[in-house]
């Protein structure tokens, strides 16, 4: 019989309701595998057990998530429970609020279990800069989860979570679903409420699901989306069922190829299984168009401007006054803020808030930020003009396979370059998935590639059914590939 | 554009954090190659371009201007670095 760890979502569903097991088995069945796992995976940076029981006793299973345990990425505010982003300046807080997705979850029945690593404040591709712990592949434990939301990828992938909220700045939950061969999801920019979410860069920053299939990631955008007084930024739209075009084929479904995101530098085996995923799109009864995003190579650079700009005003909240480290006996104000920030942040931090506040400054603004936010409305046209000829976009999620843990941290432009292919979603406001779409061997372990579909902004419905479509008929076999 | 001339030093001070000197001779060198990738944006004609601020913008959001409760005090003091009298205690402003 297989483990309760094992089950998707519905089938957890089907289970508490058939009266085979209950809330509080499927809180035990994640709490053992963590137990068992996780000292080798890393995905955890804490976890409340008798709170989840707690919730799992009263947990209502006739709501949409009833009763099902969903991990926590460390950015995201729980009540009472620690929220450090990954960073030192945070060590010790406890949330005093519940963020807004939060509050949509338990109204939905579901329970907020466990808190994931991060790179600190969610900058970077490979969870790396977490000020705590490495968190590590579970399909080849000597390489990265991604980042920056790799304890939300590799606890799906480890069966250690039934799913996770990550949040989405230039690819932190696609790019990490890819390289751990599991399902993330970044809704349309407004499409969530970011109260809560520790803000890194609000321009771009999204909050979605990563799961184990597609159809998970519509049920829980199901529960997330929606306007909340609390966000201005979260658009009031008509509610919306995202599964509503789950279980069809891709017949009179146009897919646009981007030229550009096929490129010179990106690992052959991870280009052999994307096109090979694009001709079974194509089977399915998909219509295949090559279509142009001409400014996508500028979108590395634009995004690098803008979102250390927005960064560097975000971060300026962590002074030690209200919150977190604050340095011993300070000889006066600017020394507290200073050696507090010098203790508290680690090098990745640092790095951008500098770059950030550099290209904000007098006499640089105009050279950099505004001229980044123009190329910015370059990159949304090139999009727009997208989707005028088709319904949805098809490329690679990232041009490589899981790298080698510290192979790139002391080279952070190769490792921005590492989001080259979802950075431009964020940048247009566009929603995207990452999709398995098969396995590459590579030092006798296999790894997994990620399909990205892209769908114009607030086009979720749409873009789930055509991933949905895809994952039904090609990847099964990663999804169900035990290590 | 004009050329990378960023002095890692003056904008930490600027933002606060106070680097030590290893830190700064590799942030220099980083984030000049950084700045020189990012002088690609140099070579597009963005003149007659508005920029984006936002990807949705919306304008004049606005609620009803009615009390709310806010945070409880007990855990906002709790996460305070330093409190006394149900007060946060910060570092000496005015000399």
């Amino acid at each position: 019989m297989s483990h309760l760890a094992d089950l998707t979502i519905s089938q957890l569903q089907e289970g508490f309701r058939s009266g085979n097991f209950t809330p509080a088995d499927a809180v035990l069945a994640i709490e053992s595998r963590i137990a068992a796992t996780d000292p080798e995976i890393g995905a955890y940076l804490s976890r409340n057990v008798e709170a989840a029981l707690e919730a799992a006793a009263k947990a209502d299973i006739s709501l949409p998530l009833g009763g099902v345990p969903i991990g926590i990425k460390d950015v995201i505010n729980v009540l009472g429970e620690p929220c450090t982003c990954g960073s030192r300046i945070l060590a010790g807080y406890r949330a005093p609020y519940d963020a807004t997705v939060i509050s949509k979850l338990r109204a939905a029945g579901a329970i907020p279990f466990g808190r994931l690593n991060m790179d600190e404040f969610a900058m970077g591709s490979s969870t790396e800069n977490s000020s705590y712990q490495v968190t590590r592949n579970p399909w080849d434990t000597s390489r990265i989860p991604g980042g920056s939301s790799g304890g939300s990828a590799a606890a799906v992938a480890a069966h250690e979570a039934f799913a996770t909220l990550g949040s989405d700045t230039g690819g932190s939950i696609r790019q990490p679903a890819a390289l751990c061969g599991v399902v993330g999801l970044k809704p349309s920019y407004g499409r969530v409420s970011r109260y809560g979410l520790v803000a890194f860069a609000s321009s771009l920053d999204q909050i979605g699901p990563v799961a184990r299939s597609t159809r998970d990631c519509a049920t829980l955008l199901n529960v997330l989306a929606g306007k909340d007084p609390h966000d201005s930024t979260s658009l009031d739209l008509p509610a919306e069922d995202f599964t509503t075009r789950l279980g069809r084929d891709l017949k009179g479904i146009r897919l646009g190829i981007p030229k550009e995101y096929f490129v010179d530098g990106m690992d052959p085996r991870v280009r052999a299984k994307v096109e090979a995923a694009i001709k079974q799109c194509e089977q399915l009864g998909a219509e295949l168009v090559e279509v142009s995003l001409p400014h996508t190579s500028y979108a590395v650079g634009v995004y690098y401007i803008i979102a250390t700009a927005e960064a560097s005003a975000n971060l300026a909240r962590f002074d030690g006054v209200r919150y977190g480290h604050r340095a011993k006996s300070p000889r006066d104000l600017i020394d507290h803020y200073q050696r507090t920030r010098e203790e508290g942040f680690g090098s990745e931090v640092k790095r951008r808030i500098i770059l950030g506040t550099y290209v904000l400054s007098s006499g640089y603004y105009d050279a950099y930020y505004l001229r980044a936010q123009k190329v910015r409305t370059l990159i949304r046209r090139d999009f727009a003009s997208a989707f005028e000829k088709v319904d949805a976009l098809v490329c690679p999620t990232s041009p490589d396979l899981a790298f080698k843990i510290g192979e790139r941290v002391d080279d952070p432009l190769r490792m921005y370059l590492a989001d080259i292919f979802t950075i431009a979603a964020n940048l247009a406001g566009i929603c995207g998935i990452s999709v398995p779409c098969g396995l590459v061997e590579e030092d006798g372990k296999m790894l997994p590639v990620g399909l990205q579909f892209l769908g114009k902004a607030l086009d979720e419905t749409r873009l789930l059914g055509i991933a949905d479509a895809y994952e039904q008929a090609g990847s099964l076999d990663v999804l169900n590939f035990r290590r | 554009m004009s050329s990378p001339n960023l002095d890692v030093r003056d904008v930490a001070r600027l933002a606060r954090i106070e680097l030590t000197d290893q830190e700064t001779a590799t942030f220099q060198s980083q984030l000049g190659r950084i700045l020189e990738y990012v002088e690609q944006l140099g070579t597009l004609d963005v003149s007659d371009v508005e920029p984006t601020a936002h990807a949705n913008p919306v304008f004049n959001v606005l609620r009803e201007d009615v009390v709310r409760p806010g945070l409880d005090r007990k855990p906002v003091l709790a996460n305070a670095p330093h409190a006394a009298n149900n007060l946060i205690v910060v570092t000496k402003v005015i000399e």
